[in-house]
């Protein structure tokens, strides 16, 4: 296996024939099961809590409360506004204490015998009502009212440049929060050893963090703690930060002296969530006649939930990254996240992008229509150049993107359809970039973003110690074919060994596009070097020969075989202005949909027949799980366009936390996905690669928005498309082609 | 997984000791398990209080399909839905019932769940389909551990929605349930199975078995159809169902029954069609005057959800549904011809 070629991930054959174990197949000896306590009140106060009854149950070990867990925490240093259990519930679901018993049953009976007295508190549901002064406040631990964070940036002279276009178009969206639903719901296990200290397994992405935030709300030495991430079933950005059962069973598994797990059921993964946000979006956006984009002003405001998670992030990427594929020369962004009531939003596939996106592209389309252009010939006039700076200075180093649109053109056939198409059949395409990891860590540091460790032993074997987070996104598989491609050994000689706090060196985490720009560049310095090493003692031509030998050869003359490698961000690609850190990433990717959609107009549905996505990743270094990333973000966005929706009762109440009410889309509501790899190489990622496992979630919603406007003439500016939305705004019907 | 609560669970091989068993046991403790697949979501959800499961899968009986008299084709309860849409008798002979079983969830679904416990089915609604928890946090409701309706808040009886996806068809084809218990057999027609009240719609006594399904011979001439509304290709439960049967003899109308389902608790019979139709071509003028009395006559509640749109959409489905209704071939259709 080199770097390229199209060997199917290992790890996929596990998974789909039941081989993988996941964290909820794990048991150890003496274990207890924990249950939280949820409350019901989308906003009260716990005013007493009479774990009595549930403590005499047989087989009930202990029960905690918020006292127990006294110190805040959050993925944010400058917003931990979080305990583990809440001494004042802000949501419905939101967890006040924990029971732990011998098992399952006895755990969901006793949870039900703990006693919460309540004082029921006035509740906020909406980020405009939030705001108002009279509004209840959410959470005592925010900074300024119910406000999380807003973020005001102005770059060139926005009011100069819209009064010169000779187009305007101003729109507001409203974009419905959606949740991430990986099969694999949260588990975490807690063993205490008092002489070893505290070791948890939980289905997180972010080992490194969680293991920060475990030792400083459970008062141990860092070096006391060790966090093992099982193979995840899917993560999506909803396990990307520490939660409060991982903190419990910490606590509960110190108090007890046993095992203790704690597995969420979906219901209650619906209330954890961290989906996406909610946005309210006023776009302005003009252009000249001879279709070149001028300035666009972006109002946003974000329906946070009750916690921050991730949201200081998420207010600067809703205003920040709409500013690539296409030039502006003016851009004025002002961006607020509110708190209310709610599950809590966070990071969610493409992080506090995708929603700007859609109403960005949806814009764009509308301004190809007053100025009479074809919307991708629009695009193509405003592409920003490889080595240009954005208009809030994120340096592009690399871009495919005019690759991109050519290429979903001509697949799509879309000159022919494009306006052409019989009424009730349409085509629509749209654009979008994506960061590959973030440039800064959450805490500020020094210390490189991800380190790998290479071990070579006289067998031959190649094991890889990585941090990064396998969710079956393939790290492993990419880790791997970097150490066959530089040490010329077989796929089967390498191991590779990920999340596990005391056998890897730090990497950051499983989001942001980060792992193969990341621990990629760390595996690949730490192989190269290792080469080097060989090369040395076994000849320059040691690759000609099987590289046992060489590896023996070595280790006779050097000692013990190894390497590390480690890589960090550039400091240079970004603006020096507050802020402009936050979006700023080594390098980016680029992403076009074509979506061809048929509305039924008798009932307002809408099938999707087929979309075309070309991805510029930079290089694909395992082509088969490039097409499967751009294809499972094709169909999450697919999803979140026509069916999904995190929507709540007046009283606060979720309205169907299950996947049945949730409704992801089925295979049949699946179209074609015609992936297309696009590769221009990056000269920062490895052997040029970039990310594509967020980017390519991005184009797909407005892309089929915008071909519903093709195909019958209504624009639907807020989200999900459901049939009850198309018909209504089909009603009365525009006059449109017939 | 969550897990199901503490259960005790028989299996059963004949007839009279199932509905032996059920005559034992205390009303609303025990409770017939055929594919589970309603059942076990529902013991999970704490909505059942049955602690006593009698397994219908080794009675060999409810799982044939038996000829009848005059042509009649007698479906054990227990026969999966699986089964019906692909036996060829029922494919030919009652397309739409056919139709109705292969439209049910998901494959996997439709190879446990059977035709007797689609009948059984209890009924819907968006406030009551949830975990004991989400119900609590609202409050309950009429139809357990409460004393409001949220979709009719005026209302004094629950109107939670008939579901299924076969009994409209069944009732537009004439079916007749076989049903048993210790106190001996009766036959009823689906039709009158059902009772109007969400909180439970049907009129099966506690200690009775459902044992087989009679489909009647169509009369020579027959056309059915059926159609349902969802969300999305597989999975849903239908927001709306739609059944007909027309007997057409030269080229004119001779009778007409169109059923709507997923409305309430009971599937809806349209009336007045007669008048609309008998005598007449089923030509594009009959089927609209058809469609507009199923609007007239059908109002989609919240039980559902989306009450305006599924109100919208009942035109359009009971249309389709007549333009593509199947031949329903009787036995000597051939001769007939
Ligand atoms: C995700 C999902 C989607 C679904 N989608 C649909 C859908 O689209 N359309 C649809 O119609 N249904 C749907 N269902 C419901 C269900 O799968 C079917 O209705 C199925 O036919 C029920 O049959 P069963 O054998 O599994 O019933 P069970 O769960 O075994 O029983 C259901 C009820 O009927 C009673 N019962 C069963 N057999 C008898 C008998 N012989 N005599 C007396 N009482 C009996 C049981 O005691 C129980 O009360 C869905 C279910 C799920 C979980
Ligand atoms: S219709 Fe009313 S009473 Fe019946 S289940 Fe729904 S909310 Fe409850």
């Amino acid at each position: 296996m080199t770097i390229g070629d199209r060997t199917p991930n290992p790890r996929a054959y596990d998974a789909v024939t039941g081989r993988t174990r996941f964290a909820d197949d794990l048991t150890f000896p003496g274990m207890l099961h924990a249950r939280l306590v949820r409350s019901p009140h989308a906003h009260a106060r716990v005013v007493a809590i009479d774990a009595a009854a549930a403590l005499a149950l047989p087989g009930v070990h202990a029960v905690i409360t918020a006292a127990d867990l006294p110190t805040p925490f959050g993925v944010i240093p400058w917003t931990q506004d979080e305990h583990a259990l809440a001494a004042k519930a802000r949501f419905v679901g939101d967890p006040v204490a924990c029971v732990a018993a011998v098992d399952e049953q006895t755990a969901i009976r006793a949870a039900a015998l703990v006693d919460v007295t309540w004082e029921v508190l006035p509740h906020v549901l909406e980020p405009a009502a939030a705001l108002a002064p009279e509004a209840p406040r959410v959470n005592e631990l925010a900074k300024h009212g119910n406000v999380t964070k807003s973020v005001q940036l102005a770059f060139g002279d926005l009011d100069a440049a819209l009064a010169g276009s000779d187009a305007v178009v101003a729109a507001s969206y409203d974009f419905a929060g959606s949740t991430h639903a990986a099969l694999e719901p949260h588990c975490a296990i807690g063993q205490w050893d008092p002489a070893g200290g505290l070791t948890v397994v939980s289905t997180t992405q972010v080992p490194h963090y969680l293991h920060r935030e475990l030792a400083r709300v459970l008062e141990l030495a860092e070096d006391r703690v060790r966090v093992i991430q099982p193979p995840l079933g899917g993560g999506f950005g909803g396990k990307s930060e520490p939660f409060g059962h991982e903190l419990c069973v910490g606590k509960l598994a110190m108090m007890t002296g046993r095992p203790v797990k704690l597995r969420l059921t979906r219901e209650e993964v619906f209330y954890t969530h961290r989906g996406r946000h909610p946005m309210h979006l006023d776009v302005r956006l003009g252009a000249t006649r001879d279709g070149r984009l001028t300035g666009c002003d972006l109002r946003v405001l974000i329906d946070g939930g009750a916690y921050a998670s991730f949201g200081l992030v998420t207010t600067y990427y809703a205003g920040q990254l709409v500013t690539a594929p296409l030039r502006l020369s003016a851009f004025r962004l002002d961006t607020t996240r509110a708190y209310t009531n709610k599950p809590p939003c966070g990071p969610k596939r493409g992080h506090g992008s995708v929603q700007p996106r859609f109403a960005f592209e949806v814009t764009v389309d509308r301004l190809a229509e007053a100025l009479d252009l074809d919307p991708i010939e629009l695009r193509r006039r405003n592409c920003l150049e490889a080595g240009e700076r954005t208009i809030n200075e994120f340096l592009v180093r690399s871009t495919g993107f005019r690759d991109c649109l050519d290429r979903v053109e001509r697949a799509s056939d879309w000159k022919r359809k494009h306006r052409q198409l019989p009424f009730g059949r349409g085509v629509g395409v749209a654009g979008s970039f994506y960061i590959s990891g973030t440039n800064y860590p959450i805490y500020p540091n020094e210390m490189p973003q991800s380190a790998v460790q290479l071990k070579v032993d006289r067998s031959g074997k190649v094991t890889v110690f990585s941090g990064a987070c396998e969710m079956g996104q393939g790290v492993e598989a990419m880790l791997t074919a970097i150490v066959c491609e530089e040490l010329g050994v077989a796929p089967g000689a390498v191991r590779v060994v990920t999340g596990d706090t005391d056998l890897t060196p730090v990497d950051l985490g499983g989001y942001s596009s980060r792992t193969t720009m990341m621990a990629g560049n760390a595996c690949l310095r730490a192989a190269r070097d290792l080469a080097a090493r060989v090369a040395e003692v076994a000849g320059a031509d040691w690759r000609t020969r099987p590289p046992v030998e060489a590896f023996r050869v070595a280790e006779a003359r050097l000692g013990a075989l190894g390497a590390v490698g480690s890589y960090d961000t550039p400091k240079d690609v970004h603006g020096a202005y507050r802020g402009g850190t936050i979006g700023a990433s080594p390098a980016y990717s680029f992403t076009a949909h074509v979506a061809e959609v048929t509305v039924d107009v008798e009932t307002g549905q809408v099938r999707v027949d087929r979309l075309w996505v070309a991805h510029d990743c930079g290089r694909a270094l395992r082509p088969q799980i490039v097409e499967g990333q751009i294809e499972g973000s094709a169909y999450m966005g697919l999803g979140e366009a026509l069916f999904e929706e995190q929507a709540f009762h007046p009283s606060g109440l979720h309205r169907g936390p299950s996947l049945l009410d949730y409704g992801l889309p089925t295979t049949l509501d699946t179209p074609d996905i015609v992936a297309m790899i696009v590769e221009g190489g990056d000269p920062e990622g490895p052997y040029g690669a970039k990310e594509a496992g967020e980017g390519p979630l991005h184009p797909s919603i407005p892309a089929i928005a915008n071909a519903i406007h093709d195909a019958v003439g209504i624009r639907l500016d807020a989200l999900p498309f459901s049939p009850a939305r198309v018909l209504a705004a089909l009603t009365p019907r525009p006059t449109g082609r017939s | 997984m969550q897990p199901l609560p503490p259960l005790a669970w028989s299996a059963p091989t004949t007839i009279d000791e199932v509905v032996a068993a059920l005559a034992e046991g205390v009303p609303g403790e025990v409770r017939l398990h055929a594919g589970g697949t309603d059942l076990v979501p529902n013991l999970k959800r704490g909505v059942t209080s049955a602690r006593r499961l009698i397994g219908l899968g080794r009675v060999a009986e409810l799982q044939e399909l038996v000829d009848g008299p005059a042509d009649a084709l007698g479906v054990g309860a227990a026969v999966t839905l699986d089964d019906l849409g692909r036996d060829p008798r029922v494919v030919a002979r009652w397309p739409a019932v056919a139709e109705a079983a292969r439209q049910v969830a998901s494959p996997q679904l439709r190879r446990m769940a059977t035709l007797g416990g689609n009948l059984c089915l209890d009924t819907r609604c968006r406030f009551y389909d949830q975990s004991a928890f989400w119900r609590g946090a609202l409050g309950g409701c009429l139809k357990a551990d409460g004393d409001a309706c949220h979709v009719v808040p005026t209302g004094r009886k629950c109107v939670a929605a008939c579901c299924a996806d076969t009994p409209a068809p069944l009732i537009a084809a004439g079916a007749e349930l076989e049903l048993a218990s210790v106190r001996g057999p009766r036959r009823v027609h689906v039709a009158d199975f059902f009772a109007g009240d969400g909180a439970r719609n049907h009129t099966l006594a506690p200690d009775e078995l459902l044992v087989r399904v009679w489909l009647p011979a169509p009369a020579p001439g027959t056309r059915a159809g059926y159609q349902r509304l969802r969300r999305r290709g597989a999975i849903d439960f239908p927001l709306l169902t739609v059944a007909a049967t027309v007997v057409v003899e030269r080229d004119v109308v001779r009778a007409v029954t169109v059923v709507v389902g997923a409305l309430g608790a009971v599937p809806r019979r349209l009336r007045g069609l007669d008048a609309l139709a008998v005598g007449r071509p089923l030509d594009a003028a009959v089927r609209a005057a058809i469609a507009a009395a199923a609007t007239r006559q059908c109002h989609p509640l919240d039980n559902l959800g989306d009450a305006a749109w599924r109100q919208a959409v009942v035109a359009p489905l009971v249309r389709r549904t007549l333009e593509a209704l199947e031949p329903a071939t009787a036995p000597d259709a051939a001769s007939l011809r």
